[in-house]
């Protein structure tokens, strides 16, 4: 990861000196290099509904240079590259809308963009040739950013936050035309900062057009609008796979959650929060749902101390609905931690590959929707024996092995450990864990048993038949 | 005698022998079989017996879950844990700071690590075996194991004073018998748990060293009356039955050499052992509660010289006048010694909890705090009734069959079972004690009796069968049998009715136990089930949501008040700070929790203060009906606090000696903290249909102050139905509104934590 030194708090309160440094004329020409391509039109929608920003990009992109451009580059400011959870890009092709982010996007190491703006290049599948243009769709997710403001609020109290942004697009190419769009939960906006030309209508703010924006233009906005939407954090998540090859799959999954909205002070009345919980308790959450794959079975929701009589358990063909409470409702800074864990059938999640590897494939990220995980943990324990793991993770995480001991292991499970912090629900894709495994280790442990059982009873005869008295009766 | 039938043929010639040799060698086979099938179904009713009292008390985990019971198992786990997390030495030394805020409590040594160190060794045992199993588990299945062990000690012992019959019949019995499985279900992780089986089985050790006058088994009792006392505090009750026992002995001229070896070792290496408990110490010579076995020591001694002096002198008359002089000698020195140990002090006087004991009575004059455990009180008859049933009337039976066949083990049996009656009688908790030995006499009524019918059913059978010819087994009795046979008409019909009223009589047993397992006492106690309005299970998890709320979202260090029944859950499973815990070791400062609770707001506030609390915990039961809750409990705060504290008067809390919460309630009872914080905002609350708001379901009135208001507690939190409350005592205002409050304040911050306490009480006494 990389450090950013200013803290957060100290960067909002210097807007203004931002706006200086991101003055347009101070750009202009840094990047001789990008200065080929240039940016026709940008679409900049940004969803505010819940605690987690997306943002969706639809760029056209045109060459002007004398060679083919291979890549594309993005860039954000050092507030929103830090709290950057995921970009993916995708090229149009046609009227046809495809969902499929199938571009790769990589971190680059330009560090000479002015304000240490961060850049990411996007590469295209097919270069993009002189004067051709090419679509361009982009999601990126943001974690963290909005800012409770008050920071504190009573229980009857609902919650309204900060978002910063730039209405003008930040990139390092020449924007030709532009347009932004957010979307808050609901009307209730406080202040917006506002640019000629600024639009509100309802739920949604516009900015712009603007045209003819040279590359690192920066306009900073101030939205401060109500967001009453859970905003649940894990902030540890370590989900443990076991895998047994007599049939199944456990899953334990460990939750840190938090509520990270502004924090609650002062009273919590359970009289106003049961009277009217919609009004005393606005903020709060009690409910969280987790979406787990089908035919799930033996799921249990505990706690240190025990049980949490509270939760609901839909299954049907597609997907298994596990819906959860918390012992108490979560009002801001309030935290609770818990363990689900189900079981699954092993021949839907463990396949054979043809160089005659088994893997596992699972979904990487956390079941529950819609909440944000700071950092996770997949532990894979491959049974007992099983060699060479690999695991194949489609974006960065850092792994290492570890040996685990489960029940009757005598060499341990080699454990191959993934972890990336900040994960988002779009994370929730397949990964693979590659291992070798013979079947006669299945019968390890059973042997085990039997042997012991064995001993046990010749033990037994073996001392009815010997007389151990010192004198003879 | 298998052998001289089997060598008879073969001296008889071989013609003979080819076809008489067949059914008599079949004869002997099948003689052998009978005995290897006694043996089987023996071993079989045993391990059946085993699986069944272990299966008997997972009614709670499958009516619940698997969690820990009540009150003190919270401890015992918390510590367990400990000891498994940081090995024993630190366990050993373990100085807790987190209960008995600001005093702390030395846990190593002032619990019985019997309990944990078991608990611990099953799980370390298990972790080294390689099964992956959480020390949860261990400790919620430790009781029901412990329980089945003691069915096996219990079919040795009824071996031992009867025979092996009468052994089955004692570990079915106690298997299942409801006044052991009240402190035995699993998730009930109490020291009573292996207290009772290692309990029996040092009486079993040592009614086999008596018996066989065998150093090995008198050596294996000094280890069970060991493992009791590292176990549980009731060892006292084996240390003072023992002497009184060989005291019986003496005075009935059962004298004997065995006697001398077995108790002799029994007590010099189980009270040297005993010692090596931290909790216990030099008890076994300094307290007031050990004299009796320490005495009868030295009484054996003068015994064993007597004999010898006997032996010596052959002369009656020189003995009978050494006698007297050696007695008058041996009495005024013990008596000297005794007097001057008990004045000098270095022999302590009796406990409370030991005149309690002696004198019922005794706890609700003296002690309050003892006498407010409701399982301390005196045994009503429906709850013997409940915990033993048929065992009750069986007693009497299997003490006429003991006072028939009189020997030195059924004198101890009957010496067990009258005392442990009366205990039972006088506390409700020592029913346990009682249990196995009701289990025992009566399971030798119900084995004398059966044995009996059974054979005047057999023997008319056989004897209708064979005619003159009489098998060659039981001859003795068979013929006995025949002769009461001949003086008694319609006798088999009336033994096989007696069967029959025997089977049933067992088999109601069997459902009773059964139903009160599943009904009574497999509840935690922490999760409150009831039925719903559409006769669905409503389950009330509201302790555990408050005590997961405090581990969550309070400061680590916060410090909690509350009534001290809640202490050690809130340790447990809230880790957070108390005040005061279920180990009533300070009555001080249990007092002082229960002066600011009956105190006016801002006097409470001033406790609260001098004792840095952050946060008040009460259990509130007005909106659920749940009656245990702290306004019922809250005459003993008044009596505990008052016992200490002079201010506190119980007849402020009272109308001519009534107590209630209603309009006419006491002005000093509408107003003291306890009463404010458990109705605060209840008065805007409409519990049932057709009541006005602020109806007390817990005790079916409507309160009399709605309007409460509090100035230095604030509402933290409030579970989802009401049971729990917990307050935080806010922070002291900038200005100090009187030089009182100054003087107090300044006076607390001065001294350190445990002088801190002691500047507390006396500014709050310089304050009234």
């Amino acid at each position: 990861m990389e450090k950013y030194s200013p803290p957060l708090a100290i960067l909002g309160r210097t807007t203004l000196l931002f706006l200086l440094f991101f003055s347009p004329l101070s750009a202009l020409g840094s990047f001789s290099s990008s200065s080929d391509l240039r940016i026709l039109s940008a679409e900049k929608r940004v969803d505010l509904t819940s605690s987690i920003v997306r943002v969706y990009l639809t760029l056209k992109v045109e060459n002007l240079g004398t060679s083919h451009a291979s890549e594309f580059l993005l860039a954000f400011s050092p507030t929103e590259a830090e709290h950057l959870a995921i970009i993916k890009a995708s090229s149009v092709e046609g009227k046809r809308k495809k969902k499929a982010y199938t571009l790769s996007v990589s971190s680059t190491d330009l560090v000479d963009t002015p304000n240490g703006a961060r850049l990411f290049s996007v590469s295209l599948i097919s270069p993009l040739k002189t004067g051709d243009t090419a679509s361009i769709e982009v999601l990126y997710v943001l974690t963290n950013l909005l800012e409770p403001f008050p920071a504190e609020i009573s229980q009857a109290e609902s919650q309204l936050v900060f978002y910063r942004d730039s209405a003008i697009l930040l990139s390092p190419y020449h924007v030709v035309e532009q347009m932004m769009y957010v979307r808050t939960p609901t009307n209730k906006i406080e202040s917006f900062t506002r640019v000629n030309p600024t639009d509100r209508a309802g739920t949604e703010l516009k900015y712009g057009h603007f045209h003819d924006q040279p590359p690192y233009s920066f306009s900073p906005i101030i939205i401060h609008f109500e967001n009453n939407n859970p905003f649940a954090v894990i902030e540890e998540l370590v989900r443990e796979v076991e895998i047994s090859h007599w049939g199944s799959l456990q899953m334990k999954e460990y939750y840190k959650l938090k509520h990270a909205g502004a924090r609650h002070k002062g009273v919590f009345s359970r009289l106003e929060y049961q009277a009217r919980p919609s009004v005393n308790g606005a903020s709060s959450f009690k409910q969280l749902l987790a979406k787990l794959p089908p035919r799930v079975h033996s799921v249990y929701y505990r706690d240190e101390i025990g049980n949490i009589s509270s939760s609901h358990l839909r299954t049907d063909y597609s997907q298994s609905e596990l819906e959860i409470e918390p012992r108490y409702p979560l009002f801001g800074g309030w935290k609770a931690t818990f363990v689900i864990g189900y079981s699954l059938p092993l021949e839907d999640f463990v396949f054979e590959s043809p160089a005659g590897q088994h893997y596992l494939n699972l979904s990487f990220g956390c079941p529950l929707i819609e909440t944000q995980v700071d950092s996770l943990t997949i532990k894979v324990m491959l049974p007992e024996g099983s060699k060479s793991p690999r695991a194949a993770v489609p974006f960065s995480a850092d792994h290492h092995l570890e040996k685990t001991y489960s029940y009757l292991d005598v060499v341990g499970r080699t454990t191959v450990v993934i972890r990336k912090m900040n994960v988002v629900p779009e994370h929730n894709i397949p990964f693979q864990v590659y291992y070798n495994f013979s079947p006669v280790f299945m019968l390890a442990e059973p042997l085990m048993l039997i042997t012991a059982y064995f001993m046990l009873f010749s033990a037994c005869i073996a001392y009815l038949h010997t007389d151990l008295s010192l004198v003879k009766t | 005698m298998g052998a001289k039938t089997g060598s008879s043929p073969s001296v008889a010639p071989l013609i003979s022998s080819s076809d008489a040799a067949s059914p008599l060698s079949y004869l002997k086979a099948l003689k052998l079989k009978t005995k290897q099938q006694e043996l089987l179904i023996r071993v079989s009713v045993l391990a059946l017996v085993y699986i069944l009292a272990f299966a008997i008390r997972l009614f709670s985990v499958l009516r619940y879950e698997s969690m820990i019971h009540e009150f003190d198992p919270y401890f015992n786990y918390r510590t367990t844990l400990f000891l498994t997390d940081k090995g024993f030495y630190e366990f050993w030394n373990w100085f807790d700071s987190e209960s008995w805020y600001p005093l702390g409590r030395i846990i190593g040594g002032t619990l019985y690590p019997g309990l944990m160190v078991t608990a611990a060794l099953i799980y370390w045992a298990l972790r080294f075996l390689r099964f992956v199993v959480h020390i949860r588990e261990v400790c919620v299945l430790t009781a029901p194991f412990f329980a089945s062990n003691t069915t096996i000690v219990a079919y040795f012992f009824g071996k031992e004073i009867w025979d092996s019959g009468a052994g089955l019949v004692a570990a079915v019995l106690i298997a299942i018998c409801p006044g052991y499985i009240s402190r035995s279900v699993a998730g009930s992780y109490d020291n009573e748990g292996v207290a009772i089986f290692a309990l029996l089985l040092t009486f079993y050790l040592f009614v086999k060293a008596v018996n066989t006058g065998s150093l090995a088994w008198a050596l294996a009792s000094a280890f069970g009356y060991f493992y009791m006392v590292s176990a549980w505090g009731g060892y006292v009750f084996i240390i003072n039955l023992v002497p009184l026992y060989v005291l019986v002995l003496l005075v009935n001229g059962r004298y004997s050499m065995r006697l001398y070896i077995a108790y002799n070792c029994m007590y010099v290496l189980g009270m040297l052992l005993a010692m090596q408990i931290r909790f216990v110490g030099f008890q076994h010579v300094q307290s007031g509660e050990h004299m009796a076995s320490m005495g009868v020591f030295f009484l054996l001694q003068v015994f064993y010289f007597l004999d010898w002096v006997k032996y010596m002198l052959n002369d009656p008359n020189l003995f009978h006048f050494f006698l007297r002089i050696t007695l008058t000698c041996a009495i005024s020195v013990g008596a000297l010694a005794l007097g001057v140990g008990m004045a000098t002090g270095y022999i302590s006087p009796w406990t409370g909890r030991f005149y309690s004991l002696l004198d019922p009575t005794y706890a609700k004059d003296h002690i309050p705090i003892i006498a407010s455990v409701s399982e301390h009180q005196p045994t009503a008859w429906s709850s013997f009734m409940f915990d033993f049933h048929i065992l009750l009337f069986l007693f009497p039976a299997g003490l006429y069959f003991c006072f028939k066949r009189l020997s030195d083990a059924t004198i101890f049996i009957v010496m067990y079972g009258l005392t442990s009656m009366y205990f039972a009688g006088v506390m409700v908790r020592l029913i346990l004690v009682a249990a196995p030995a009701m289990c025992l006499i009566s399971s030798i009524a119900i084995s004398a009796t059966l044995k009996n019918l059974t054979r005047l059913i057999r023997a008319k059978d056989k004897a209708l069968q064979m005619g003159s010819s009489r098998g060659t087994t039981s001859l003795k009795s068979s013929a006995k049998a025949s002769s009461v046979d001949q003086s008694l008409p319609y006798q088999k019909n009336a033994a096989i009715a007696l069967l029959f009223g025997a089977f049933y009589l067992l088999s109601r047993y069997a459902i009773h136990c059964t139903w009160v397992t599943s009904e009574a006492y497999s509840s935690p106690s922490i999760v409150l089930a009831a039925r719903g309005a559409h006769g669905g299970r409503v389950i009330f998890d509201d302790y555990r949501e408050a005590y997961f709320w405090l581990r969550k979202n309070t400061p680590l260090d916060a410090k909690i008040m509350s009534w001290w029944d809640y202490g050690y859950q809130i340790t447990a499973m809230g880790n957070r700070t108390v005040i005061v815990d279920n180990n009533t070791w300070n009555n001080t400062h249990i007092a002082t929790v229960g002066r600011a609770m009956s105190s006016y707001e801002d006097e409470a506030y001033e406790i609260m203060r001098s004792l840095d609390v952050d946060y008040v915990l009460v259990v509130f039961g007005g909106v659920t009906g749940y009656s245990s809750d702290d306004i019922n409990k809250f005459l003993w705060m008044v009596r505990i606090g008052g016992g200490v504290f002079p201010v506190i008067k119980e007849p402020d809390y009272l109308v001519n000696g009534e107590y209630r919460v209603d309009k006419g309630a006491a002005p000093k009872m509408l107003n003291c903290l306890m009463y404010k914080l458990s109705y605060y905002r209840f008065g805007e609350v409409t519990t049932e249909y057709g009541k006005p708001p602020g109806y007390d379901r817990a005790r079916g009135v409507e309160i009399g102050n709605k309007h409460v208001k509090l100035e230095h507690l604030e509402e933290s939190f409030t579970t989802s139905n009401w049971i729990i409350r917990i307050y935080k005592v806010k922070p002291p205002k900038n200005r100090c509104d009187s030089e009182d409050r100054m003087k107090t304040l300044a006076v607390v911050t001065t001294g350190s934590p445990p002088l801190g306490l002691r500047g507390q009480k006396k500014a709050v006494n310089c304050n009234l």
